[in-house]
Order: C-alpha cells, then sequence, then structure tokens
C-alpha cells in the first residue's frame, strides 16, 4: 500500500515538474538532439527504399512514389489537430502553461503538413486522375483542416495578452476537433473518386506489398519524431521569449 | 425563469428600437441572391438547380453581419461580470441571449427564404425543404457566431476574424442542407439529411452554450 503511494507520488512530483519553464528548458534540451537523431534514422532509409528500391506500381509508375510523402502528411495533418486540442484541454482544465504552450506550438507544424498533404495530393491527382483539383470528400476536408488551422492561429496572434490567446485558441481547438470525425468518416459517407483506405491494421489483409509498405511505415514513424522534435524546439523559443525579464533564462545563461 | 424572459424581452426592445439595421441582413441576402441571376445566367433551369447553394451561402453571409454586436456592447459597458456573478449562473443568461439573437437574425432568414427561393423558380415542395432546412440551421449559426463573438472579444480585428473562425464550421451545415434542397428537386426522400440536421442542432444546444460560457470565462477572467 504505502509502496504504491510512493510511486503514486513520484509520478505527481515528474508530473508537475513540467510546469516549471526551467525544468521543461533543461530536460527538453537533453531530448531534442535524439529526437532528431531518431528522425534521421528512419526517414533516411524509408525514402532510400521508397524512392529507390521500391519497384514501380503496375498502373501508376513512377507517380505513386508521392504517397510516402503524401500519406504520412495527412496522418500527422490530423494527430496533430487532435494533439493541440489534448494539449489545450489539459492547458485550460489544469491551468498548466506548458501545455497551452504546447497547444499554439503544434499548430503551425500541423498547419504545414496539411499544406504539404494538399500540395503533394494535387500533384499526385494531375497524372492519375488528369486533374489538380478534384471536389472529393477528402480534400474538401483536408481544405477545411487547413481553415480551421489558421483560425487557431489567427486567433492566437490577435489577442495580446499571451495566456488568454492560448487559452482562446485552445478552446477553438477542442471545437474544431468536432471536425475531425467528419474527415475521417467522410471516406464513408460521400463515395467519390478518391481510393479507400489501403492500409489496414491487420498488416496480412493489407492490400499493398511489402517494399512499399515498409518505406511506407519508416516515414509515418519518423514524421513523430519530427514533429516532437519541432514542437519541443518551438516551445522551447516561445517559454524562452515570454520569460525573457524574469530569473530563470539568466540563471540558465550563467551555469553555461 | 423572469430573469430569462426579460432579458429576451430586453434585447427584442433594443433590436426594434433600431429597425433599420436589423433590416440590414435581410436586404445584404436579397442582394446576394439577386446578384447570381446577372452574373450566371437568368434561364429557368440551371436557377433551380443553383438555388438551394445561392440561398444558403446567402443566408450564411448574412448572418456574419453584425456579429460583433452579441456580446460587445455588455463587454464594454461591465455588463458580462455581472453576469458572470449572477445567481442564476451564465449558463442561463447565454441562453437567453441566443434565443433573442436568433429572434433577430435567424428567424427573419427563414421567413425571408420562400420568397429569394421563387426568385430562383424553385417548385413548392424544394422551398418547404429548403424553409424547413433553414428552421433547422438558423439556430446552429447563431449559436456558431456568438461562440466566435465570445472568443474573439479580446483581439484586434474581431470583425474579420470572426468570419474567419465560423466559415469552416459551417461546412457540414452546408453540405447536408443544400444535399436535402438538391435531392427533393429529383424527386428523392430528404428524411435523412434533415434528421442529420437536426442531430447536429441538438448537439449544438447541448455543447455550443457552455463553450461560450467557458469563452466569456477566458476573457472576464485573465
Amino acid at each position: 500500500m504505502s509502496e504504491a503511494t510512493t510511486s503514486w507520488q513520484r509520478i505527481k512530483v515528474w508530473f508537475h515538474r513540467w510546469g516549471s519553464p526551467a525544468w521543461f528548458y533543461a530536460a527538453s534540451g537533453h531530448m531534442i538532439p535524439w529526437l532528431w537523431a531518431g528522425f534521421a534514422l528512419l526517414a533516411l532509409p524509408g525514402l532510400y527504399l521508397g524512392l529507390f528500391v521500391a519497384p514501380p506500381d503496375y498502373l501508376q509508375g513512377d507517380s505513386y512514389r508521392i504517397i510516402f510523402i503524401h500519406v504520412p502528411s495527412a496522418w500527422m495533418s490530423m494527430m496533430i489537430f487532435a494533439l493541440m486540442a489534448i494539449f489545450g484541454l489539459i492547458g485550460m482544465v489544469w491551468r498548466i502553461r506548458l501545455a497551452e504552450t504546447m497547444a499554439i506550438c503544434s499548430a503551425p507544424i500541423g498547419a504545414a503538413f496539411t499544406l504539404i498533404t494538399l500540395i503533394t495530393g494535387s500533384l499526385w491527382g494531375k497524372p492519375t486522375w488528369g486533374t489538380y483539383w478534384q471536389w472529393d470528400a477528402r480534400m474538401t476536408s483536408e481544405l477545411v483542416l487547413l481553415f480551421l488551422y489558421v483560425g487557431v492561429l489567427a486567433l492566437y496572434e490577435s489577442i495580446e495578452e499571451p495566456r488568454k490567446a492560448a487559452r482562446a485558441a485552445s478552446l477553438l481547438a477542442l471545437i474544431g476537433l468536432v471536425n475531425l470525425p467528419i474527415i475521417h468518416y467522410s471516406v464513408q459517407w460521400w463515395n467519390t473518386l478518391h481510393q479507400g483506405n489501403t492500409i489496414r491494421l491487420n498488416l496480412a489483409e493489407s492490400s499493398m506489398d511489402t517494399s512499399m509498405l515498409v518505406p511506407l511505415l519508416l516515414l509515418v514513424v519518423a514524421t513523430k519524431f519530427y514533429y516532437a522534435a519541432v514542437l519541443l524546439a518551438r516551445s522551447r523559443s516561445m517559454l524562452l521569449h515570454q520569460d525573457q525579464h524574469k530569473n530563470w533564462p539568466r540563471e540558465l545563461l550563467v551555469a553555461d | 425563469m423572469s430573469l430569462f424572459i426579460s432579458l429576451v424581452r430586453t434585447d427584442l426592445n433594443i433590436a426594434f428600437q433600431h429597425r433599420g439595421e436589423l433590416l440590414q441582413p435581410l436586404w445584404f441576402m436579397a442582394l446576394v441572391v439577386a446578384l447570381f441571376p446577372l452574373g450566371i445566367s437568368p434561364e429557368a433551369e440551371q436557377l433551380r438547380q443553383l438555388a438551394g447553394g445561392v440561398i444558403w451561402i446567402a443566408a450564411l453571409l448574412a448572418s456574419l453581419l453584425g456579429l460583433e454586436a452579441v456580446f460587445q456592447h455588455d463587454d464594454k459597458c461591465g455588463r458580462l461580470e455581472q453576469w458572470l456573478l449572477a445567481d442564476c449562473g451564465m449558463l442561463k443568461l447565454i441562453a437567453a441571449r441566443l434565443l433573442s439573437r436568433w429572434l433577430v437574425s435567424g428567424l427573419p432568414i427563414v421567413l425571408i427564404s420562400p420568397l429569394l427561393g421563387i426568385w430562383l423558380q424553385l417548385q413548392l415542395d424544394a422551398l418547404v425543404v429548403l424553409s424547413l432546412s433553414l428552421l433547422l440551421g438558423t439556430p446552429i449559426m447563431t449559436m456558431l457566431c456568438a461562440l466566435a463573438a465570445a472568443l474573439t472579444l479580446g483581439s484586434r480585428q474581431a470583425s474579420t476574424l470572426m468570419s474567419l473562425l465560423v466559415a469552416p464550421l459551417y461546412v457540414p451545415l452546408l453540405i447536408f442542407a443544400t444535399s436535402a434542397v438538391r435531392e427533393t428537386q429529383a424527386g428523392t426522400q430528404v428524411d435523412m439529411q434533415l434528421l442529420l440536421i437536426t442531430a447536429m442542432l441538438v448537439l449544438a444546444l447541448t455543447l455550443i452554450p457552455p463553450a461560450v460560457a467557458v469563452a466569456l470565462n477566458i476573457h472576464l477572467r485573465e
């Protein structure tokens, strides 16, 4: 009993440490190089296998290779939106400033992935469907997702006081999260040009060859590392900028 | 309950003192609809196909007008702080404000829609579905607008920003409503679309008033 209590206490202490900007700044500084290393170790073989080793598709030729960028970005664009809303919720409920910071810092990364998804999608659409833009359900939802990201960022930018701005933007992200299931189920709701899901959780059922699946999965995991690294780096600089007149950045400089 | 009714009555009184402003969104909506025959084609068949989408988009744009008025005045004169401290809780007052706002800006859109539908050559069955979809949809629009108004209270260029926040959230509503009108014209059953809009209305009624309360809290307490 007492042992359980102490380990619970330890978890709580560990959790609350994240509330301290100084501690977060130091801890994330150690983590970022490892995250970049993980990204490089996964992304470089993934790109090599995807762009050079994997055989051309029997129908689409080499143009299908854009999925190695397109699909991971599309997954990230939605995952980051959900994470942004979750960080926002944590920030609003427990009033943890770091969670608010991470919610806001997620927005530009997610918006960038959404933009990459849209651009690579339309580049792929030209040789495959014969058009750069098709108003099909998933492309439209992705576009709406981009507008939602822009809304969150614009709301944050327009309010002077940073913490108030972060809370308002977090609330908007939570509201926008209602949009995410619609994106996900839009494939089933509206019958359109866009091809159905090829990858299923059960890999045996997946209709994709291993030589293409392996690089795709490598890149899917690599983008997670990329997001974590950029998120931590962005959060660090935002905290440093907001706290430039406080004591902990000065102490940090002196210690260095 | 009496506080609820008296707030609605006060809001309506104030709104009717500025009758001219009340009509502006309606004129705007009529103008937008009238631009389509001029800009695309006055041919009846073509207009009939566009009608549902045009009227719905005009309604969405009209709802964005005067959006900042929902809470701005109460914020400036300090009444929102009193709401925060009210015995009955903020939610009831927000609900009253949403109701009066819908009566002033949403209901007129529903009432004017059959007229605009006739301009665009809609048949009777499509007119009924159009008005019904607007009757179900305008409360959702009012609530989303109020939410955006509450979120942007502390911000600089509030009015432009609000349209940017609200418009993406309108998308599912627009899709199902216009699909209902189109399917009626094609002679198919539209229960599914209307029920989905009703479901969205129930969801909005449940979630948006508390979200507005949270947004006002963020503005007032920070």
